[in-house]
């Protein structure tokens, strides 16, 4: 049932067709930055305005939503925008990722391998991988156009010098297809490796800075490093303390104070398929 | 000679830098006026004048920092006026270098020795973590810093040093044309005097050409093949170094030269 | 056994219901009506009516009531209301010389023609709190003077007509809109204005604040603060004329600044401007010096570094609604992040360990 004060998926037609014109221009020019007119949001600016307007003018009533935030879809800013588009859209949504055929995340990819005709929709908070070496907006664009990108690679350079290796352990700076150097939003660089060769359009928003970029299928995508200092996606090297699994990016738990911890998929799908099909880890029931 | 030999040969007779009635105004004030010469590849040139003579006017219009309100300037044959400012700043961190005054102004006060050298290098398309260190290490060397300092950021250094750094930084990737303004200013006598031995050192191993601009009649002596005397804004002399510095014709050159010898 | 945490929709649902009782607080007092904030807290109205770049007292104040008097949170509201407003078309530039004036002070001119006229302000009251206001009572009315019906021309107008200030030149392109437009720096004036009208007022009043304690000083006088309604009209292209379809309250600041001039042209005083929503005269003085110091590079100034000169610096940053959005999502989760840090830092901790440990072994042998 949809809230019949809005149009279908809150944002009015003419927005939704300005929005999709920045999001075929980025479609057409990998990891570029296309400035659009972002509009207010009835979220706040910092809670994914970015992934909802690109969300809206991706919607069609046959869509299945899912929403994730942290990897889960029970965290309470997933929760509150999939609602949103429940009233707003009306689409049906799911918790699978393998049903959805939109996916709004933030701060990961889902663990599942992504298929042709499903849409990953990033929220980016500050879409500028040159932001903190160069605050400028006029000098980083610039710094775009001409392929300016040796501060990114000094900045590299420093933390090896510094840590005896690259201390980015998350929005790991890539570059798409060969030429713009992208943020990949706040996804922890294990997942870096699934932005590349990918079957799905991922498409990423930036509400408050109002950028849209996105990555086609199938594109290239390097994390950037060195020869001689490799690119490495890293986890905790443990297993999953639910479901065993020891591929997928795993969150940290702390279960008394006497430093106790499990470790758990943060991938919540993921970690339930799994459980489903009868995997098991150090703290499931059976597994006891 | 080879048909390389002939082009290189071609390429040496012809001005690596031509200027033609360069002009910058600031209001009714002119910042430099009418200011044309020639630079040959390898050649040093040097620009001399009191504070307020248009000679950092005329060093930023060239470099491209200023735009001039009239006049030409063609480098390597191509027109920089003209040019996209995509393409100048391609040269500014290729074939171009530019040493401040101000090492501070040069230099990445938060990154280390090593990554200040090593900017350009990556900028270049760099990719080997180990030789650019290695090259950036070889170059602190030939700058006369330890290499155990390669770790350390620009702040921890002395002024002198800074100034090294900052020529390293600037020299690393071996461009052609190197604008200097005042790099042995604000430094004391005795680290300037090294300073400019080592600058003479590096300009004539790496073949560069250069303007440098100066207030101190010293460091053109040491480095300058020819010599520009500005006032005002206008050139009044200018030629060969040793021909103008101890022929003067012009009255103001010649107050100048006296005025040193006296000191 | 561990269970993941769950019911994030449920919890949604319980701290709105109790954010709504919050709202209400002690239900033994009597609840506060739209329109009572609209008549009596109009000036809170008002900044919420500058900053959410919408002009409607009523709306104004229902977003002032849902928002608990959270001034910012209202201009959201408002903001996002906004956002789903049809836009029928723009109206007629409204004419402040033909404003009805309540105020209107000059700073440069002991009396001039249309006369000063004080109005409704603060400025000369005693700030002593008044206790009487505590206990409900009756205000005596004030007194009345006939309206006035002369023209009340501009002050800059008769600088202008004598060539000391600078001319502000009458231009009909249709300036940008940044409500449907990405900002695209460099801006020029007419968005810069735009931008600093809807932006906050503590962020508008510090940076003109900072250019009058020299980070970009520009000798400010307020040649003119005008606040009154003025007619909007609009052109109907059907009727083939304008008509008026309402009128706004707005406050106007003219301020007159340190000069400038060359050998080649006499010296003439320059203008800042500032036009805001209602009457909010500390926002519009504000935003007149702000406008002014951002025009250094048209005025042939020197970049003296000030923040209040550099243009990107202002117009990134006044947005409330951006920065407290951003601000404030830092409390959303973010331990996927933060759970890649711990095992970067864990890791290189272990490594910086290991490294003291062969040290010691070394030396120890």
């Amino acid at each position: 049932m949809t809230d019949q004060a809005y149009n279908f998926a809150y944002l009015d037609e003419q927005t939704k067709r300005m929005i999709r014109r920045a999001i075929l221009k980025g479609l057409a020019v990998p990891g570029y930055q296309v400035p659009f007119a972002s509009r207010e949001m009835p979220m706040p600016y910092g809670w994914g305005t970015g992934g909802v307007q690109v969300t809206a003018a991706c919607l069609t009533p046959e869509d299945v939503l899912k929403v994730i935030d942290q990897g889960a879809d029970d965290t309470t800013n997933a929760v509150s925008i999939r609602k949103f588009f429940q009233r707003t859209a009306g689409v049906r949504v799911t918790e699978r990722t393998a049903e959805a055929s939109v996916i709004q995340t933030r701060h990961r990819i889902p663990e599942a391998p992504l298929r042709e005709g499903q849409i990953l929709v990033y929220q980016v908070p500050i879409p500028e991988p040159l932001r903190f070496l160069e605050p400028r907006e006029a000098e980083t664009r610039k710094m775009h156009e001409l392929e300016e990108y040796g501060l990114m690679h000094v900045k590299l350079y420093e933390d090896i010098a510094r840590h005896g290796e690259i201390a980015t352990s998350y929005a790991y700076p890539v570059k798409v297809e060969g030429r713009y150097v992208m943020d990949p939003s706040p996804i922890p660089k294990f997942d870096n490796p699934k932005l590349g060769d990918c079957p799905a359009i991922q498409l990423f928003g930036a509400g408050r800075e109002q950028r849209i970029y996105a990555v086609p299928p199938y594109t290239k995508v390097e994390s950037l490093d060195f020869e001689d200092h490799p690119f490495v996606a890293s986890k905790a090297p443990h297993d999953c303390d639910l479901c065993g699994a020891g591929e997928s990016y795993l969150d940290e738990v702390i279960i008394d104070d006497a430093g106790g911890r499990m470790f758990v998929c943060s991938d919540t799908d993921f970690c339930s398929g799994r459980q489903a099909a009868g995997h098991r880890g150090r703290f499931s029931p059976e597994g006891m | 000679m080879g048909l390389v030999d002939v082009e290189m040969q071609a390429a040496l007779d012809q001005p690596l830098l031509s200027v033609t009635g360069l002009t910058k105004r600031y209001g009714a004030r002119i910042g430099c006026g009418d200011v044309s010469f020639e630079l040959f590849p390898g050649e040093v040139m040097g620009i001399v004048g009191e504070s307020g003579s248009g000679k950092s006017t005329l060093l930023s219009c060239l470099a491209g920092h200023l735009v001039p309100d009239q006049g030409q300037v063609t480098y390597a044959g191509r027109d920089v006026l003209a040019m996209a400012e995509t393409e100048r700043r391609r040269l500014s961190r290729t074939e171009w270098a530019y040493v401040h005054q101000n090492p501070r102004d040069g230099l990445r006060m938060g990154v280390s020795a090593g990554g200040n050298v090593g900017e350009r290098l990556m900028a270049v398309g760099a990719r080997h973590y180990g030789s650019i260190r290695e090259t950036a290490t070889d170059w602190l060397g030939r700058v006369e810093i330890a290499a155990d300092r390669i770790d350390d950021r620009p702040s921890a250094f002395s002024g002198g040093m800074q100034q090294r750094l900052q020529i390293a930084r600037n020299l690393v990737t071996g461009p052609r044309l190197v604008f200097m303004d005042e790099p042995t200013g604000g430094l004391d006598v005795s680290v300037q005097a090294r300073l400019l031995d080592l600058l003479r050192g590096l300009v004539r191993d790496m073949g560069l050409s250069v303007i440098i601009v100066t207030h101190d009649l010293a460091v053109v002596r040491l480095l300058a093949d020819r010599l520009m005397v500005m006032k005002g804004g206008r050139v009044v002399e200018q030629g060969l170094t040793d021909q103008v510095l101890d022929d003067p014709q012009d009255a103001y050159t010649q107050l100048l030269v006296s005025s040193v010898l006296q000191v | 056994m561990y269970v993941a945490v769950k019911g994030g929709e449920r919890a949604i649902d319980n701290a709105h219901a109790w954010l709504a009782e919050e709202r209400r607080g002690d239900p033994s007092v009597a609840e506060l009506g739209v329109a009572q904030i609209r008549a009596q807290l109009a000036l809170a109205v008002n900044r919420v009516m500058a900053e959410g770049s919408l002009y409607d007292p009523d709306l104004a104040a229902l977003a002032i009531k849902q928002a608990r008097g959270d001034l910012i949170e209202a201009v959201f509201l408002i903001r996002a209301y906004r956002t789903t407003l049809p836009r029928l078309g723009a109206s007629n530039p409204v004419d402040t010389g033909a404003m009805a004036v309540d105020r209107r002070v000059s700073a440069t001119f002991k009396d001039l023609p249309g006369g000063q006229i004080l109005g409704p302000t603060f400025d000369y009251t005693h700030r002593l709190l008044d206790f009487k206001l505590m206990a409900e009572g009756e205000v005596p009315a004030a007194e009345t003077a006939p309206a006035q019906t002369g023209p009340v021309p501009h002050v800059t107008g008769f600088l202008n007509r004598d060539g000391l200030i600078e001319p502000a030149a009458a231009s009909d392109a249709t300036p940008p809109d940044l409500t449907r437009e990405p900002m695209e720096l460099p801006a020029d004036r007419a968005l810069r204005l735009q931008a600093i009208t809807r932006g906050d007022e503590g962020f508008v009043l510090s940076m003109a604040y900072s250019t009058q304690r020299g980070y970009g000083r520009t000798h400010a006088f307020v040649g003119e603060l005008r606040i009154g309604r003025v007619a909007v009209e609009m052109d109907i292209p059907e009727l083939g004329f304008a008509i008026e379809i309402g009128e706004v309250e707005v406050t106007e600041c003219e301020t007159v600044n340190q000069f400038k001039g060359s050998k080649t042209e006499p010296p003439q005083f320059t203008r800042g401007y500032g036009l805001v929503f209602g009457q909010s005269e500390r926002k519009a003085i504000a935003m007149s010096l702000v406008d002014r110091a951002l025009r250094w590079k048209e005025l042939g100034e020197d970049d003296t570094g000030a923040p209040a000169q550099d243009e990107e610096f202002v117009l990134m940053h006044c947005d409330n609604i951006q920065a407290t959005g951003f601000l404030e999502h830092i409390k959303l989760p973010h331990y996927v992040d933060f759970q890649s840090e711990l095992e970067l830092v864990r890791r290189l901790r272990a490594e910086a360990m290991a490294g003291q440990e062969m040290a010691g072994q070394e030396a120890a042998e």
